[in-house]
């Protein structure tokens, strides 16, 4: 219970979540990016868990999934990097993201049950549908992890409303049809959205795919609760690895205060 | 919630899709649901069947290939001679009519071997609908006819390159556009895996050629057959033959894998034999994987077969036993196909040229009123420049 009030409490102010992958370009530039993250104004953070065939993300998060697979990159080792950051930081929420089979691989109940103990919060996986969650949900629920739900242009009224009875912890606004990254971003549209949602759930609703500048951050948290930014900080980061995948010395400073600039533009909505 | 029985096979099958692409899911679930038993659905099928297609394919008996081999009398399911060369068309026609109906505009399309690819454009074709085809770019380089096909067919074919570029990486990014492009596109999925409904509708689609077996083996034999065989990369040309017998205990079915060079190798395409449960491309089946569920590289010479997983189906019959899964290699599937052209005159796909290596294997040790009916799902036109470099010749 403990660590679920954790991510409820990181949620009662307006929120910046930033998005890295474990373990690219490997995992000490991770860690110690974890550690800076929050105070540079990261309020949750969320971290990838790498996938061969992420068929829900571009080009960027696809490519940041490739360097943290050639780095290593295992929910063993997401987990004792979790538990590590653990020592020194109780406050700031983990919440893992990626896809179904690399935790159906690993056991859902030792997922459930190892996650929990190394710190994590909660899970989103992009391709568990509520039509088959119940196998991961149960255990996940009961384990104390929170199972973040999408919900997504496309998702009509009736599949909202199941969507949110379901929902813990907040429930993540899909802000574009198309993958992560893409480009074009209809703020409009989704403040449409985002306050259609809130009529069927008081969960708090984030708002992630295609935020990329300081200034649409400030755009969307005038409506939204949290503010989600994924492809525009891995960018950064594949910006900073040399030819062999190694990270520059600019890597950290780079990701770190662009991190500051979008978390301010969040916080200066309240 | 628990997940609806309808949508899987056993434990396997299922709808893992983003919630972007789960509306549009249901939405092809409940059309196929409204128009399969529709008989003025069924009607356009079966007029395209017969005077576009080709249908009913012949049911061959192939007399020279029996007696070389010396045991089981052998008939061959002549679906090489169907408009556009392979099985493929027959589930393109069927998602087509329903696309149609869904009012949709734009179709897109994964290929391996560009057999899909080219029944896809084919139809897109003929019924006026703008087509993007994606291919591995190591398939576009080695089905380089195909591509050219599809292309006079006026498809756009879209080289995939990340990945190992082959059939795997094609899905990914047909499931990348269609999450962007929801509001126009119909995804024909070219094999009996994917989300629910496609494994189903794919397999009910495809079974017009276990329907035509069972009729014409009745006719010239007056009896069911003994002994199914046919390829199997995600399945839907041996499910097409299986499915109408099933039911019929008496008749053994074998799902012929690519083994590749060997299933003790890592170069090898025999997702039961090899891989273990798990999910991807919006289904839970047989993957080859490694410890941690990362989806590892298929190998086959046969681009068709050349995919990590299989039809959910499969998986729910190899656990049943239902269904004997074996594998056969490149090397010994080229032999098949110089058996095949040698014996019977007839140059097959290099898919179907494992069926083929292992109906060589065992035919000669079944009696001979054993009736053994393969399912030559494809031609090998396509496949000559493959040949010629896998026997080092020049063409």
């Amino acid at each position: 219970m403990s660590e679920r009030s954790r991510l409820s409490k990181a949620l009662q102010k307006k929120a910046f979540i930033p998005f890295i992958m474990a373990g690219d370009p490997d995992l000490a530039t991770t860690f110690a990016l974890l550690k800076a993250l929050p105070a540079a104004g990261a309020d949750v953070i969320e971290l990838g868990v790498p996938f061969s065939d992420p068929t829900a993300d571009g080009k960027e998060i696809q490519a940041a999934g490739i360097r943290a697979l050639k780095s290593g990159t295992t929910l063993n080792k997401i987990f004792l990097l979790v538990a590590e950051f653990r020592l020194e930081n109780t406050h700031t929420p983990i919440v893992l993201m990626g896809y179904y089979n690399p935790v159906y691989a690993y056991g859902i109940q030792a997922f459930c049950d190892d996650a929990v103990k190394a710190g994590v919060d909660g899970v989103i996986l992009v391709d568990l549908p509520p039509e088959e969650e119940a196998e991961f949900a149960t255990p996940a629920t009961k384990a104390g992890l929170d199972l973040v739900r999408l919900i997504s242009p496309t998702t009509n009224d009736a599949r909202i409303k199941m969507i949110t009875t379901a929902a813990t912890g907040f429930v993540y606004y899909v802000s574009l049809k198309g993958v992560t990254g893409a480009a074009a971003l209809a703020t409009e549209t989704v403040q449409t959205a985002v306050t259609h949602i809130k009529t069927f759930s008081a969960l708090p609703v984030g708002v992630g795919f295609g935020i990329r500048t300081p200034e649409q951050a400030e755009t969307v948290a005038a409506f939204a609760d949290a503010v989600i930014v994924g492809s525009a900080i891995v960018q950064k980061i594949a910006e900073n690895v040399d030819s062999t995948g190694k990270p520059l010395p600019t890597l950290h400073s780079t990701v770190v205060s662009f991190v500051t600039a979008m978390a301010a533009a969040v916080h200066a909505k309240g | 919630m628990t997940a609806p029985q309808h949508s899987h096979f056993g434990i396997y099958g299922g709808q893992y899709v983003a919630e972007t692409l789960m509306p549009l899911i249901l939405e092809v679930e409940a059309a196929y649901a409204k128009y399969k038993d529709d008989p003025a659905f069924a009607a356009e099928f079966q007029h395209y069947a017969e005077h576009y297609i080709g249908r009913p394919s012949p049911l061959y008996y192939a007399e020279k290939l029996t007696k070389k081999l010396g045991g089981a009398k052998i008939y061959l399911k002549r679906d090489e001679l169907n408009h556009t060369g392979a099985h493929k068309i027959n589930n393109c026609l069927g998602q087509i009519l329903l696309a149609k109906r869904m009012g949709k505009t734009r179709i897109i399309a994964e290929t391996g071997a560009g057999q899909h690819g080219v029944a896809t454009a084919t139809v897109c074709a003929l019924f006026g609908f703008k087509c993007t085809v994606y291919m591995g770019a190591r398939d576009v380089e080695r089905q380089k006819p195909n591509v050219f096909r599809m292309r006079l067919l006026g498809a756009e074919i879209v080289p995939v390159t990340s990945g190992r570029q082959t059939l795997k990486d094609a899905m990914n990014e047909a499931l990348r556009d269609w999450v962007a492009n929801v509001d126009d596109t119909y995804y024909l999925i070219g094999t009996a895996a994917g989300p629910h409904p496609y494994p189903t509708m794919v397999r009910d689609f495809q079974s017009v050629m276990g329907h035509e077996v069972r009729e014409q083996l009745f006719k010239a034999e007056g009896r069911l057959p003994d002994v199914l065989v046919a390829c199997i990369g995600g399945g839907s040309n041996a499910l097409g033959l299986f499915a109408p017998f099933l039911k019929d205990e008496t008749v053994r079915m074998i799902g012929v894998e690519a083994g590749g060079k060997g299933i003790d190798t890592a170069y090898h395409a025999a997702s039961l034999a090899g891989g273990k449960a798990g999910v991807l491309h919006g289904n839970r089946t047989y993957l080859l994987q490694d410890d941690n569920g990362q989806i590892k590289d298929a190998h086959s010479i046969a681009a068709g077969l050349d995919y990590p997983g299989i039809g959910p189906e499969h998986a729910a019959l190899f656990d049943a036993g239902r269904v004997d899964y074996v594998s056969i290699t490149d090397s010994e599937a080229l032999e098949g196909f110089k058996l095949c052209a040698a014996t019977e005159g007839i140059i097959p796909a290099l898919e179907p040229s494992h069926a083929i290596a292992y109906v060589a294997k065992i035919a000669g040790d079944l009696p001979k009123d054993t009736l053994l009916v393969m399912n030559l799902c494809g031609r090998g036109d396509k496949d000559i420049f493959t040949i010629a470099e896998a026997l080092g010749t020049e063409i």
